[in-house]
């Protein structure tokens, strides 16, 4: 069996024995985070990081799916996308030239609640990185050819959704949890939705939420304080305060039991099981978030992957997961597994989550996702790029600076008790949404 | 891959992004490197970069797909899977449970050429994770009951990333036509069939075969001294005798007689087109030139194929080509594809593909499209150190297709000095239409109608 003798294996169990001591802490973390509010309302958020010459800038603009207006799902969406696709001054052609120019890369796009212009510039071009970025955030033309061309890209893309199972499923899963809640339809917007949106939809869009004093933005690299106090003056000095005012977003509907099949000719059948779940801004969020990695959320060592993958070989993936935004997002479960096996991975599915509401977890188990959670959260920081995306959320879900100092703490204080009280609280084994894409065994559905 | 990663939009973008991945770095302004042959053979190289409180290690196995007997494809994709499953002082699953406590994470892949294992870590616990690299490169179990049902999570892998995305069934068909002979043609994951068959006595072998100290190359990077870093690998490797690795012969693929078209018949809403030519790799001196090649029409949205046929002509979704030269042997692939759009003819789109190419070959790059493609390329490398990790892969890559890490340092110095006249050279010498494979998807109407209500499931 083994070519080296016991002599080695003794050595190595000895090694791993002293290994298990806490877990390597998030205060080597380095973050002098400075928070920079300028006269127009713009928060900056910047991290000098002079070690290789570049900078990385992730303005966020508090305008994302969200608000679309309720008939025209998409609008956000093609706002954002629209904005580095021409400005006064520039055709969508001399923006791509002038940054492809200098290896430079600019992108827009919009997520559930936020939309995002990031930016990556080496050290040298920086001057004309924030001259760009403020043009495509200041300026954008929304070009009738230009709305056309992103029109039709959008509804090519929806098409080829159509070919990933993972796609259908996740649509039609937020679309029955959600309903008409603004979480229900698609970031991209939908077939129907995106021939009634109009130049003027993006424009007013645009005029409501683009404002310096709605936008979040980090800076981290290559970048000294002054330079950035004088760079964002003279780039967006001239942009106006302006009032924004937040619509008014319906509440997130109760959950409810549906079950939904939709029969394609596939290998395997994908699987999304879940119901409502909580805000970023909840008080149970990290106790909930202890809870779901024992769950589902911890990779390998979760409870449904070692059940579902490692003792039964019914699936290569198996997740959970709250998705906890402005807005209550979803708890949800995903699974692929062969048709066959489907109604066996869903049975396993809700064994597992009525097994979490019924009692404590384990010390050890706790003990693990807690050394694995704090040891590893440095690990989610270690480029400027994955800095810079994190830090203008942190400042619009009211995280706080000191979130990275005091995540360790709230990971750490989470109780045995707490787990099974957020098990209780905020999984639901009854009323939940299932759908199923491929062609399972409906009448062995539980 | 054991452990998926959320999966990537479509269109190939998935196989793409690694390709990007293995663009290496210039070590210029860099990191310190130093690199170290233990006596039983093990290859180290230690970076030492203190940029983040985060260390990595890689443990690059030169075994991959192409080392893989006709019908036992998939042998060293489901032996990484194996690699997880317990060894004779670490049990069943501890692996994971272990790094994870430690605030760690790990996983691994699999290529043609490599299988690689990896985990990211707070540097002060290097030691345990080379003890468990140590420990697996020798003493694992590969239980009969673990390995059946890790047969089934393959089999459950194939069916997700291949069986059921047409895209990656194009791409699956069309390497196992442009090679017609090399085991190139083989895929990764492994045919179903062979899946099916292969047997425990095949991944033992498989295993005392490939998995020795001379066969291996590790890579450790973070802030830790190369030279501790260096010791901290010999303590723990340094007692694993060395094996027999069979002498490698150097398979030739024939040149291709003509053009070779396959198509993959299934249900989708839109065609794809994936074009492949056999180009040299990693090392002959039209490497350059074909990089700047693909950097000139696939680069950024002011590149040739995303204005022309996305941009100005509206026919694909997206358009791009890629070279991936960091092969172990040739003939390396260059990739030209698309995503058709709606209503539009997929010959059209194929013909817009090679056009660009021809129109290379028959004009020169102009001087200031050169300079672009040259600044892009530099700057690419310079964002590329942002992450230890992505460097640590590249020099991993280096050494396995036996270029080394020289070859990081110069890349910038190489690229600056190919010319227009080197590219359209290129472009002429290697991509008529005889030497081409083209994979086509034609998309079939859906057997089985759409949504429907759950039969007898009424809502509660």
């Amino acid at each position: 069996m083994s070519r080296l003798g016991a002599r080695f294996a003794r050595f190595l169990a000895v090694l791993i024995l002293i290994g298990i001591v806490a877990a390597g802490r998030a205060e080597a973390l380095d973050l002098p985070i400075k928070k920079l509010v300028f006269e127009n309302g713009m928060t900056v958020l910047l991290l000098e990081r002079p070690s290789l010459p570049f900078v990385v800038v992730d303005a966020k603009i508090l305008g994302g799916s969200l608000y679309d207006p309720d008939d025209r799902p998409g609008t956000a969406s093609l706002t954002a996308s629209l904005l580095t696709q021409g400005t006064a001054s520039r055709s969508a052609i001399d923006l791509a030239e002038a940054l492809d120019s200098v290896g430079a890369s600019l992108r827009s796009s919009a997520s559930d609640d936020f939309a995002s212009v990031s930016l990556t510039v080496l050290k040298k071009d920086v001057q004309l990185g924030f001259e760009i970025l403020a043009d495509v955030l200041m300026n954008p033309s929304f070009a009738e050819g230009e709305i056309a061309r992103e029109k039709a890209q959008i509804q090519a893309q929806i098409k080829s959704d159509m070919d990933d199972p993972a796609r259908i499923a996740d649509k039609l899963f937020a679309s029955l949890v959600f309903k008409n809640h603004p979480y229900g339809h698609p970031v991209e917007g939908t077939e129907e939705s995106i021939p009634k949106i109009g130049r003027e939809d993006l424009a007013a869009f645009y005029k409501r939420y683009y404002k310096p004093n709605n936008i979040v933005m980090a800076v981290v690299g290559d970048i000294t304080e002054e330079e950035a106090i004088e760079i964002v003056n003279a780039r967006f000095g001239r942009w106006a305060f302006r009032n924004v005012e937040a619509p008014a977003i319906r509440s997130v509907p109760k959950a409810a039991r549906v079950v939904k099949i939709v029969s394609k000719d596939l290998k395997q059948a994908t699987i999304r099981l879940g119901h409502p779940g909580i805000r970023r801004s909840s008080p149970d969020y990290y106790a909930a978030y202890v809870m779901n990695h024992i769950l589902g959320g911890g990779g390998f060592s979760s409870r449904m992957m070692t059940r579902v993958r490692d003792e039964k070989g019914l699936a290569y993936d198996i997740r959970s997961g709250f998705d906890a935004g402005l807005e209550p997002g979803a708890f949800s479960v995903s699974v692929q597994t062969k048709n066959e096996t489907a109604p066996d991975a869903v049975e396993m599915v809700l064994e597992e989550i009525n097994r979490i509401r019924k009692a404590l977890v384990s010390e050890a188990e706790l003990a693990d996702a807690k050394s694995y959670l704090i040891g590893s959260f440095p690990l989610r920081l270690d480029t400027n790029r994955k800095i810079a995306s994190i830090l203008s959320s942190v400042e619009f879900y009211g995280l706080g600076l000191d979130y990275f100092e005091t995540y360790p703490r709230r990971i750490d204080s989470v109780s045995r008790e707490e787990v099974l009280k957020m098990a209780r609280k905020h999984l639901n084994p009854k009323n939940y949404v299932l759908v199923i894409v491929g062609k399972p065994d409906a009448s062995r559905l539980p | 891959m054991r452990r998926p990663a959320r999966r990537i939009s479509r269109g190939g973008a998935a196989w793409l992004s690694l390709v990007l991945l293995l663009t290496p770095v210039p070590a210029g302004a860099g990191p310190k490197i130093v690199q170290d042959i233990l006596d039983n053979g093990l290859k180290v190289v230690a970076v030492q970069d203190d940029k983040s409180p985060v260390s990595t290690i890689q443990v690059w196995y030169k075994v991959g797909s192409r080392h893989e007997p006709q019908g036992k494809t998939g042998l060293s994709h489901l032996l990484e899977h194996m690699m997880f499953k317990g060894t004779a002082t670490v049990g069943k699953g501890e692996y994971s449970k272990t790094v994870a406590r430690h605030g760690g994470t790990e996983n691994a892949f699999t290529n043609r050429d490599a299988t690689v294992y990896f985990q990211k870590f707070a540097p002060d616990r290097l030691e345990l994770a080379l003890s468990l690299e140590a420990d697996r490169m020798t003493n694992l179990l590969l239980d009969p009951a673990e390995f059946e049902l890790e047969r089934k999570v393959v089999m459950e892998e194939r069916r997700m990333r291949i069986e059921d995305d047409p895209t990656s069934l194009v791409v699956e068909e069309m390497f196992a036509s442009a090679y017609k002979v090399h085991p190139y043609r083989h895929p990764v994951i492994g045919w179903m069939e062979d899946l099916a068959a292969l047997s425990r006595e095949d991944l033992v072998r498989h295993y005392k075969r490939y998995y020795v100290p001379n066969n291996a190359i590790v890579v450790v990077a973070g802030p830790t001294d190369p030279a501790e870093a260096i010791a901290k690998v010999k303590a723990a490797f340094g007692k694993i005798p060395k094996g027999d690795v069979p002498v490698e012969t150097a398979v030739q693929e024939p040149p291709p007689l003509g053009e070779r078209r396959v198509k993959v018949k299934k249900e989708a809403q839109l065609p794809f087109v994936f074009a492949g030519y056999p180009v040299p790799r990693v090392g002959h001196q039209d490497e350059y030139a074909l990089d700047l090649l693909a950097q000139v029409l696939a680069a950024g949205k002011s590149s040739r194929l995303y204005k022309s046929l996305v941009y100005e002509k509206q026919i694909a979704a997206y358009a791009a080509a890629s070279y991936d030269q960091m092969t172990s042997q040739d003939p390396a692939l260059f990739y030209l594809y698309a995503g058709v759009k709606p209503g539009v003819r997929t010959e059209d789109v194929e013909k817009a593909l090679y056009r660009e190419v021809e129109l290379i070959a028959s004009q020169p790059v102009p001087e200031k499209e050169m300079e672009k493609a040259k600044n892009q390329v530099e700057a690419a490398f310079i964002l590329g150190q942002d992450s230890i990790f992505n460097q640590a892969r590249q020099i991993g890559q280096a050494e396995l297709v036996g270029v080394g890490v020289r070859y990081i340092e110069n890349y910038v110095a190489n690229i600056r000095k190919v010319t227009a006249a080197d590219v359209q050279r290129a472009a002429r010498d290697y991509f008529s239409e005889d030497r081409r494979t083209v994979g086509i998807l034609v998309p079939v109407p859906p057997k089985t109608k759409g949504t429907e209500p759950g039969e007898g499931k009424p809502s509660e």
